[in-house]
């Protein structure tokens, strides 16, 4: 019979404790991209099938969320930097292999174009908006004109930041948690929903608040289907997967991720918007805000276990 | 050229030399450390065994962290060695992440640290500090292209492994059994 007594690993005061090296930035930073990411994604849709009139919420009003979600996400990952003057190298340098690399790339693209997206809509809000300078109003009426082509290349980058946050994560094969394609499409669809949300929120046109929360239903349905699929995946995985997915079956991740992600943040709004769709009244607000911190403590779990996983030897 | 090391956990006695032979020798601040020792106890009294093994950053010849680096800042240089160029790193952990080995660290300066197989010695053509001060001389620094050395000498004869090859690594620090 062999049986282990002990492992004694290492243990070093100043590392290992240390080594658990993302915390609280990363997941803002990921759960801001997602949003912007569905806000922008849901927004260029609406605009191509030129339905502006009808969805001011989506195209208009929550799209002036997005320029600082994105600023802020930004300065996360600053946050995040540990050696913080250097930080401008990671715009002197083109290294598609690197998620991270990429990354702030796709948002240093993503950035502006939301910038010039709202700034096309201000002067509906603030309607004695004065730009100062001819040539901004020129820009602005190219802008406005044009808004349709735009709107193209929006949606496309909107679905690569919302890929993105989940590929960040899941090109790390050092960490089983994270190291699944799967990640990606489901990190963009909890984007999606997050962003969803949040339109549902700004709303309020009736109308609207109904067809982005099916919408919203559609990609909670999806996501509860991507995470099965995960842990399914990690099940018939290597030793280091099945012991992930423990952490989410048993382990010390099983309460916060089924009571507050499954739980509260996909089944419970689910069934409220459900609810709303068969004709009771219901304050939308709650499940718009459920979705919310449902995608936000969804992040924070992922980020926190993914750490703990690691290859054994 | 391909650089690599073997280490022999028969005659490994954990004493740490090379622990502090590296932190001397590359001036590692107090509390940080580019190499340790791990030991791992297996089976039941009476028929229990231990493997000690001195273990750092395995210089891989698919290295993750080179990959997921975003400036570039964790490169290769000759003979396969990784290393972190200081005023490129911004620190943003990802590499530290990447590593399976869990070889890198974040110095108190800011930029992420690691074993440089003390990469200023061997252009000298002497051996890493952790290597030289060996008292059991346990351990084989060598060029694996090199048919002669010492390093695919003893891989040729003796019975060795690799730390997590399943992670695709292809890890350069062999453990001899």
């Amino acid at each position: 019979m062999k049986e282990e007594l002990f492992v004694s690993g290492r243990n070093i005061p100043n590392i290992d404790p240390y080594l658990h090296i993302w915390h609280w930035q990363i997941p803002i930073y990921l759960f801001l991209g997602g949003l912007a990411a569905g806000i922008l994604f849901l927004a260029a849709v609406y605009t191509i099938l030129g339905k502006e009139k009808e969805m001011q919420a989506t195209v208009k009003w929550a799209p002036f969320i997005v320029p600082f979600a994105l600023i802020i996400g930004l300065g996360m990952l600053f946050l995040d930097l540990k050696h913080k003057l250097y930080f401008w190298q990671l715009y002197t340098t083109i290294r598609l292999q690197s998620p991270m690399g990429w990354g702030a790339w796709v948002l240093m693209v993503m950035t502006p174009i939301s910038i010039i997206w709202s700034a096309s809509y201000i002067r509906e809000v603030f309607p004695n908006w004065d730009w100062k300078f001819r040539f901004l109003y020129t820009f602005e009426a190219w802008v406005i004109k044009n808004r349709r082509f735009i709107a193209w290349p929006m949606a496309i980058y909107a679905v690569i930041l919302g890929i993105y946050t989940g590929i960040l994560l899941s090109a790390f094969n050092a960490r089983p948690l994270w190291n699944t394609t799967i990640l990606g499409p489901l990190f963009l669809v909890s984007g999606m929903s997050t962003g969803a949300a949040c339109i549902i929120l700004m709303s309020k046109n009736h109308e609207e608040r109904r067809l982005i929360g099916r919408l919203d239903l559609l990609f909670i349905a999806v996501e509860l289907f991507f995470i099965v699929h995960m842990i399914m995946g990690f099940l018939a995985g290597s030793q280091v997967q099945i012991d992930a997915a423990n952490l989410f079956l048993g382990g010390q991740f099983t309460v916060p991720f089924f009571v507050f992600v499954i739980l509260l943040g996909l089944l419970l709004p689910a069934v409220l918007e459900v609810l709303e769709l068969i004709g009771y009244k219901m304050p939308i607000v709650i499940p718009a805000i459920l979705v919310l911190l449902g995608g936000l403590i969804f992040r924070f779990i992922m980020v926190e276990a993914g750490q703990i996983t690691r290859y054994l030897y | 050229m391909r650089y690599a090391m073997a280490i022999d956990t028969k005659k490994c006695v954990g004493c740490s030399d090379c622990v502090v032979a590296c932190q001397t020798e590359n001036n590692v601040p107090i509390g940080f450390c580019r190499d340790w020792v791990t030991e791992t106890v297996d089976g039941t009294y009476p028929n229990v065994s231990i493997e000690l093994r001195s273990e750092r950053c395995n210089h891989c010849d698919n290295s993750p962290c080179v990959r997921c680096c975003p400036t570039g800042a964790s490169h290769f240089e000759d003979g396969g060695i990784v290393l972190v160029t200081h005023n490129k790193c911004i620190g943003c952990g990802a590499c530290i992440e990447s590593c399976p080995y869990e070889a890198r660290y974040s110095h108190p300066d800011g930029y992420v640290d690691k074993c440089t197989f003390c990469i200023h010695r061997v252009r000298k053509g002497e051996n890493p500090a952790c290597v030289s001060v060996c008292p059991t001389s346990c351990m084989y620094f060598g060029d694996l292209d090199d048919p002669n050395s010492e390093i695919v000498n003893v891989l040729k004869n003796r019975k060795f492994k690799a730390l997590a090859p399943e992670a695709g690594t292809k890890p350069n620090i062999f453990y001899l059994t």
